[in-house]
């Protein structure tokens, strides 16, 4: 059933991706308006390699329309640099931004150009109903993701477990796979704890599972506490994977292993744990960091699965207008088309939620599979912690990563963790 | 008295009194050559519209901030006050503020000043100042990183818990089998301690079996045989085995080719008592020796089991505040020094030289000649270094991992996140966190701008 949906689906994108860059040559998404002279301003947070890839979509862009994009790369603060030039009334035109709360908030703000009735028939018609709710704000729709990851992967070294090792179908066989490696001795589990995020991922990930989709979303919009069955539930179904003989040198370990060093204790020349869970970056730190090849003993399976649904957590880089030029409009435009994505699938590093770019654009099996998971799973939910405001979901040292840490250092608190973040989630929201 | 050297001024005093040095001197031409206001004006001018712009203006605007909101549009009164104080972050921070300013620089002065006083007495001192002076020329950011590898927790990284293991490996032995637990359900239960206690209770010619987990069966000694179950018999007879590594993996059942445990001590207890003693052999079998009628429990104490020394977590929530003090003071200590060494330069040697002809011990020398004589200096360098406490930052968001950032924080890095951190915050409440870190680091201020007018007068 699943592999012939697969087959359907690459199918499809083979026959869409043919349409699409035929029609491409004839009429590209901007090529309808002449914006020679014009010059345009993007803001994103990517640099180095991504700058590069992304600087060649513009390029694209360019040739065909004649205007002249300038890129700046704000880096990890481009919020601060956004809200800055906002206060300072010269925005770029187009940002592109990782946080879905910044958008709302920016949207509430009035600073961001509802995209034009084209584009959206665009999202409409190339991505999952799913993708355009999280570029809408009351209703109205801002942006779409340009830039995917999935965070839903499970990432483990083939050279230790064996040649015969068969990943686990689901949640009780990777506790069982977990607690047969702990049995002979070893610490299979690598969680890079001194990371929240890494741990709130974990979360979504099982909640998304145990609770499902409408109680996600309900949960992300604190329409139900903290508090709640479900919570707990997840939290408890997660504790099965957090127990300290799984983990090298157990909790307080963990609370002190970065996101970086947690894959480099797998992957590394000295192996301390044999499997690790993140999103699609692992491989890009695997690359970086150690001498283990992605695809040959670097290899994945997805968030083994606690109902009977395949889920996928999901993040992303969400392209919005400033201003509402012309010449903005057609980039936004470009940007959604599946053509704009193409250029930066082949090159490698990106996945697009586009459902008509093509699978076999990507340049390798590892990064094909992943975007597949993406694109079809029956259940794809955006990382909640991005979701949240800020300062509940993305502060160091507090609020959801907090929660989480502490839950990883103590489970038996987790009555006292879920109540004092219900509290802390009470005033973060009531504040947005 | 004599004039201490004036201190090199931290960089948020700088401002503060090159401003007051300006208006005297500016009070002082026009009252000594009587030339004209006009031309005073024309020289202070540039030292005033900087002081406007780049001072009074961001000051001012942001005491007007703290009353707004997030976004600055509505003003809230006092609100982000009341909200600093009630939350437990902001009182986190400032309680660490308060052990840095109290335990920080009276540490650094004191060590500053027992480095000038010695140092002072060796051949190579300007080498040993040197070198005590270089942590400063590195920045706070690059001191962080190295500090936070001195103290990792994995000994292959960090330096003091590769120290740590060394020295208590030098001292004890390691256990036989770190890291073996108990088989859930398998009748042994694991204590707080790393003993293992049976669960249930039984008499003095039971039979026991009690499987072991969390081992590789590789690393079992060459002797271990296969395990075998005990015969019944007189007194209390067992079998250790490892649960693992078996032809079928039945958890809890000792299936074909898994081995015994040898060489684990075996204690029965008796109400809490130990009665008697054994040793597992090659195939994992105990005996104890004949003990009379009665309810036993048995134990296998920790030293079997115990995982290997690795060290203290330093960076973790109950240590970090002092850890990121110590890298402080590894930074800042050369600089107390070298103020205190330059201080101790100018003062007279003739006191020093009559206390010792007087009979007074270096210690009495030290004690009631020389830090009191010194004290002008060692004040000015305490309220220095309370300033520079105030305002520390980088260290504890290089220091402390996400997973003690809370334990850690401070009020310089709590304004900071409020404000900027992670996808633009509340300005207002960032902006109050300000207005009360300069209403702390006020006092000291005052206090040095005046000392450094009273120095010049």
């Amino acid at each position: 059933m699943r592999a012939f949906r697969i087959v359907a689906v690459a199918a499809a994108a083979v026959v869409l991706a043919g349409c699409t860059t035929s029609a491409g040559h004839s009429a590209p998404p901007g090529a309808d308006v002449d914006l020679s002279g014009q010059r345009i301003e993007v803001a994103a947070v990517w640099s180095d390699d991504e700058q590069a890839s992304f600087e060649r979509v513009l390029d694209e862009f360019e040739r065909q329309t004649g205007a002249e994009v300038t890129y700046v790369s704000g880096g990890d603060e481009l919020p601060t640099v956004l809200s800055t030039r906002l206060v300072g009334g010269a925005p770029p035109d187009v940002a592109i931004v990782s946080q879905p709360a910044l958008v709302h908030s920016m949207a509430v703000d009035g600073a961001l150009v509802p995209l034009d009735a084209a584009t959206d028939a665009l999202i409409s018609e190339q991505f999952r109903p799913v993708w355009k709710e999280w570029g809408t704000v009351d209703g109205t729709l801002y942006g779409f993701v340009f830039k995917a990851s999935n965070k839903s992967t499970v990432w483990y070294d083939a050279d230790q477990l064996g040649e015969d090792f068969v990943p686990p179908a689901d949640w009780d066989a990777f506790i069982d796979l977990l607690r047969t490696r702990s049995d002979i001795g070893g610490a299979p589990l690598s969680v890079g704890g001194a990371d929240g995020w890494t741990l709130t991922d974990w979360f979504e990930n099982v909640y998304l599972q145990t609770a499902g989709a409408q109680m996600y979303d309900k949960l992300a919009e604190h329409e139900i506490p903290w508090t709640h069955d479900s919570v707990r539930v997840a939290m408890e179904t997660l504790g099965r994977a957090f127990q300290p003989q799984f983990m090298p040198g157990g909790r307080a370990s963990a609370l002190q292993t970065e996101f970086a060093d947690s894959v480099v204790n797998v992957f590394g020349d000295d192996p301390k744990a044999e499997i690790v869970f993140e999103a699609d970056f692992v491989a890009g730190v695997i690359a970086e960091s150690t001498s283990a090849t992605v695809g040959q003993d670097a290899l994945f399976f997805p968030f083994p699965s606690v109902g009977d649904t395949s889920s996928v957590i999901t993040g992303g880089d969400t392209v919005v207008a400033l201003t509402d030029r012309p010449a903005t409009t057609a980039l936004v435009r470009f940007l959604a088309s599946s053509q704009a994505a193409d250029i930066w699938v082949e090159r490698g590093g990106f996945i697009s939620p586009n459902r008509e770019v093509e699978l076999d654009g990507y340049p390798d099996e590892t990064t094909r599979r992943i975007a597949d998971d993406l694109v079809n799973a029956r259940n794809v939910r955006f990382d909640m912690s991005d979701l949240m405001p800020t300062s509940l979901g993305a502060t160091r040292g507090d609020g959801f990563w907090r929660a989480m840490q502490d839950y990883l250092g103590d489970p038996d608190r987790l009555p006292q963790i879920l109540s004092d973040l219900e509290a802390e989630a009470g005033a973060a929201y009531a504040r947005r | 008295m004599p004039t201490p050297p004036a201190p090199t001024p931290s960089a948020s005093s700088a401002p503060a009194a090159r401003a007051a040095g300006a208006s005297e001197t500016g009070r002082r031409t026009g009252a000594l050559s009587g030339g004209s206001p006009r031309l005073a004006l024309l020289f202070l001018t540039p030292a005033l519209v900087l002081l406007l712009v780049f001072l009074v203006y961001p000051t001012a605007y942001t005491l007007v901030r703290s009353l707004f909101d997030a976004r600055g549009d509505e003003f809230v009164g006092l609100d982000n006050y009341a909200t600093a104080f009630t939350d437990d972050r902001t009182l986190v921070a400032l309680r660490n503020n308060v052990i840095w300013v109290v335990v920080a620089p009276s540490l650094v002065t004191s060590i500053g000043l027992v480095l000038a006083v010695l140092i002072e007495r060796v051949r190579w001192a300007t080498a040993f100042r040197l070198v005590m002076f270089m942590p400063l020329a590195i920045s706070l950011v690059a001191s962080g990183i190295i500090f936070r590898l001195v103290y990792d927790e994995d000994p292959d990284r960090g330096l003091v818990n590769a120290v740590a293991v060394s020295v208590h490996d030098a001292f004890s032995q390691a256990s036989p089998y770190p890291g073996v637990r108990p088989r859930e359900g398998g009748g042994l239960v694991a204590q707080p301690d790393g003993a293992m206690v049976t669960t249930a209770r039984f008499g003095p010619d039971a039979v026991l079996a009690l499987p072991l987990t969390g081992y590789d069966p590789a690393t079992l000694p060459q002797q271990a045989s296969a395990a075998v179950p005990a015969e019944p018999g007189l007194g209390v007879r067992g079998l250790v085995w490892l649960d693992v590594g078996g032809a079928d993996d039945r958890p809890g059942q000792l299936d074909a080719d898994e081995r015994g445990v040898p060489g684990v001590a075996v204690e029965v207890l008796s109400g809490g008592r130990v009665v008697a003693t054994a040793t597992t052999g090659d195939d994992g079998r105990f005996t104890a020796p004949d003990l009379p009628a009665g309810d036993y429990a048995l134990r296998l104490p920790a030293h079997n089991f115990a995982e290997p020394f690795r060290g203290l977590t330093w960076l973790g929530p109950a240590l970090i505040t002092p850890v990121i003090i110590s890298a402080w003071l590894w930074v800042m200590a050369g600089f107390a020094m070298t103020l205190i060494a330059a201080g101790l330069a100018a003062i007279p040697r003739d006191a020093q030289e009559a206390a010792r002809v007087d009979g007074a011990t270096e210690w009495q020398v030290f004690r009631r000649v020389t830090v009191p004589l010194l004290s002008p200096v060692l004040v000015v360098v305490l309220v220095t270094l309370v300033i520079n406490v105030l305002k520390v930052f980088d260290l504890v968001f290089v220091i402390a991992p996400g997973s003690a950032q809370e334990e850690a924080n401070v009020l310089a890095l709590q304004m900071w996140q409020v404000s900027f951190g992670s996808g633009g915050g509340d300005q207002g409440l960032g902006s109050a966190l300000a207005v009360l870190l300069f209403l702390l680091v006020a006092p000291a201020m005052v206090f040095n701008v005046r000392r450094f007018k009273g120095d010049r007068s």
